[in-house]
């Protein structure tokens, strides 16, 4: 995993709440036996109509998103299953953090693990930040602040562990690893 | 004091978590299947490792399995060669280069993950037991520590059979009174869903409590646990009790003899205590739950078959959105809408006493006009015992499809899929958008409301019909 410190873009708003993992990447797509590619399916239904053209009105398909890496999203986001073709779909796409009051559990867990970056924030600053898309926003990992244009800075609460791995580029199975001895010992007890 | 989930937590910490760091905690059973397994078996190949314990490991194939027959993969691949397809020959690979037992296409152990883990006896209370599945929760129905991972925690698994996690908080369900006529398990969960919200749960560990627990079978019990994380839970588990030790007697892979003895003297132990604190606590009197049905785009929103579908909040966006895409209006039943596909099977609802309930029901009846219905048992096994007891023919004579096991319609990856626009009343567990298919519209509902659906054609009540 490449170390993550900053993300500085402008703000992408999908105002719904409880967007399950089902609409960021269906089911349909996870034939795959590989983490890459996954891009060009993210929020495929959203996206696309029946004929595969895109809907113009959905906000990825819009001008003023191209190149935007932040999501602000209504409330429990990738809520559902497991799938880590989820935050590998939005790595893929470009996009690399996501805002929210709630953040669905196994999602946000397996967002860490990926270098994407799910952010829980209080409900007044969401709200600014829903009512406002585009506004320029700068995600610092090691200060765990967002710096947001026009509004205010604000800290957010990341483990520990997750900030060190991501920061450094670490992959969390060497930690597993590093603790062999206590792992063969508890075995030999069962 | 401790809950039921403290008891099975403290006894397989490696690691005991710190300020900076979680804890390391020990896998019992790691369920494997094809699609969130692929990368995680190409990062062991890229750094070389083996798999730690592939004697606790169980691998099937369920999710993008086709529930046609066939005699071999081979074939399946002379027919049909897609990415589905390749992703099954990659798993045999996968497993045959690993040391892991798969229960293959011609594996009579073959099934959906969490419908084997229990079938088999490797399901065992006090064990802890993870899936690159959400609901691995199941499990927790036999007083397991069960819960879903992503792939990388997979791999983590795979290597060292540990992962790290941080220790969730504890929310007590507590559940009295009997369930009346008609009414299932899958009632009461999509009930409590709708009761605590699709995020209600989210950051706990669910424990079952209360009297009315023993009163459920192990399937009632799975199908409970199996949507817990529908409320965004983690895991949800039950204290189990001499039900549990019954259905586990004579399962292959439970203990024999001396072992069994000694097993069952821990498994006792597995009871919350009665004084212990949980952070929240909900209470739900089964007696009043009646046939629940799904009238949006997620489990919470649930009403019972006799209510209207509520009005939405002005600025309820997602909500307005859901109404839109079923096509329901605020202040109608769903008893107004024609069903075109009716789906009894998934992780939630495709075992033996599922499909018998459905059957009992369905016996002497017919599938209405114009409905197609499915039904997909959840494993092998199961479909060799229903065959036994002649409930194939049960629904083939009412005009139903028998299918080979499998996750069938549940996320429509594998050739079975509910068409665009159409209204489908299934027993799984996600009624998402395009869960069954792009643009298919589902009613999530107990097998007993789904087969008095199939035969009267309209979302139904299944109490008009008993007697």
């Amino acid at each position: 995993m490449k170390p993550v410190t900053k993300i500085k873009s402008k703000s992408l708003v999908l105002p719904l709440d409880d967007i399950d993992t089902d609409q960021i990447i269906p089911a349909r797509f996870l034939t795959t036996i590989s983490k890459e590619g996954l891009g060009k399916n993210l929020f495929y239904d959203w996206r696309f109509n029946s004929k595969g053209s895109p809907i113009k009105t959905f906000v990825l398909n819009q001008d003023e998103s191209a190149g935007c890496e932040v999501l602000v999203s209504g409330r429990n986001f990738g809520c559902g299953s497991s799938r880590e073709h989820a935050p590998w779909a939005l790595l893929d796409y470009g996009i690399k953090a996501v805002i929210s009051t709630e953040i669905a559990d196994i999602f946000f867990n397996n967002s860490l693990k990926n270098g994407f970056i799910p952010i829980r924030i209080d409900e007044e600053s969401h709200h600014w930040l829903l009512s406002n898309p585009g506004v320029d926003i700068l995600i610092d990992i090691n200060e765990l602040s967002i710096d947001i244009e026009g509004f205010k800075k604000l800290d957010f609460y990341m483990d520990p562990f997750s900030k060190y791995c991501l920061l450094n580029g670490i992959d969390q199975l060497g930690f597993i690893m590093n603790h062999k001895n206590e792992i063969d010992n508890f075995e030999k007890k069962l | 004091m401790k809950t039921l989930f403290d008891k099975v937590w403290e006894k397989h910490i490696v690691v005991e978590e710190t300020i900076n760091t979680p804890s390391i905690i020990y896998i019992d059973l790691h369920l494997v299947h094809e699609v969130t397994s692929p990368q995680a078996f190409s990062l062991l190949r890229q750094k070389n490792l083996k798999v730690r314990c592939p004697n606790k490991t169980l691998a099937t194939m369920d999710h993008s399995i086709p529930t046609t027959p066939f005699a071999s993969l081979k074939d399946l691949v002379l027919v049909s060669d897609t990415p589905a397809t390749r992703q099954l020959v990659q798993m045999e690979k996968n497993c045959h280069d690993f040391g892991i037992k798969l229960g293959g296409i011609s594996s009579a152990e073959r099934g959906i993950c969490h419908v084997i883990g229990p079938e088999l006896g490797a399901t065992q209370p006090g064990k802890t037991i993870v899936c690159g599945d959400s609901h691995t929760s199941t499990h927790g129905a036999f007083g397991a520590l069960a819960f879903g991972i992503g792939t990388t925690e997979v791999g983590h698994v795979l290597a060292t059979q540990c992962m790290l996690q941080r220790r969730p908080k504890n929310l007590a369900i507590n559940l009295s009174g009997n369930l009346q006529k008609g009414v299932s398990a899958k009632d009461i969960i999509l009930k409590i869903i709708g009761s605590i919200g699709v995020d209600g749960g989210t950051g706990y560990a669910m424990e079952f409590r209360g009297s009315t627990i023993s009163s459920l079978s192990m399937e009632e019990r799975m199908t409970i646990c199996n949507m817990t994380i529908e409320a965004g839970a983690r895991t949800g588990m039950m204290a189990p009790d001499d039900t549990t030790y019954q259905y586990l007697i004579d399962k292959p892979h439970a203990p024999k003899n001396d072992q069994w003895d000694k097993s069952l003297e821990a498994w006792k132990t597995l009871v919350g205590d009665q004084e212990a604190k949980f952070q929240k606590e909900v209470a739900i009197n089964v007696s009043e739950v009646k046939p629940m049905v799904t009238f949006g785009t997620n489990p919470g929103m649930v009403i019972s078959i006799d209510e209207a579908v509520p009005e939405p909040n002005k600025n309820d966006e997602a909500f307005i959105k859901a109404l839109d895409y079923m096509q329901v209006e605020p202040g109608k039943p769903l008893s107004e809408k024609k069903v075109d596909v009716v789906f009894i099977g998934s992780c939630t609802n495709s075992r033996i006493n599922d499909l018998k309930t459905a059957a009992m029901f369905i016996q002497g009846r017919k599938v209405a006009k114009g409905v197609r219905m499915l039904v997909v048992p959840g494993s092998e096994s199961i479909k060799k015992q229903a065959e036994k007891i002649g409930i194939d023919k049960i629904f083939k004579e009412s005009g139903a499809e028998w299918r080979e096991a499998g996750c069938s319609m549940c996320l429509a990856m594998n050739g079975d899929f509910v068409p665009p626009g159409k209204l489908s009343v299934s027993t799984s567990n996600r009624n998402f958008e395009g869960r069954q298919g792009g643009g298919a519209r589902t009613v999530l509902a107990s097998p007993l409301t789904a087969a008095a659906s199939a035969v009267n054609g309209y979302v139904s009540d299944p109490r008009i019909f008993l007697d």
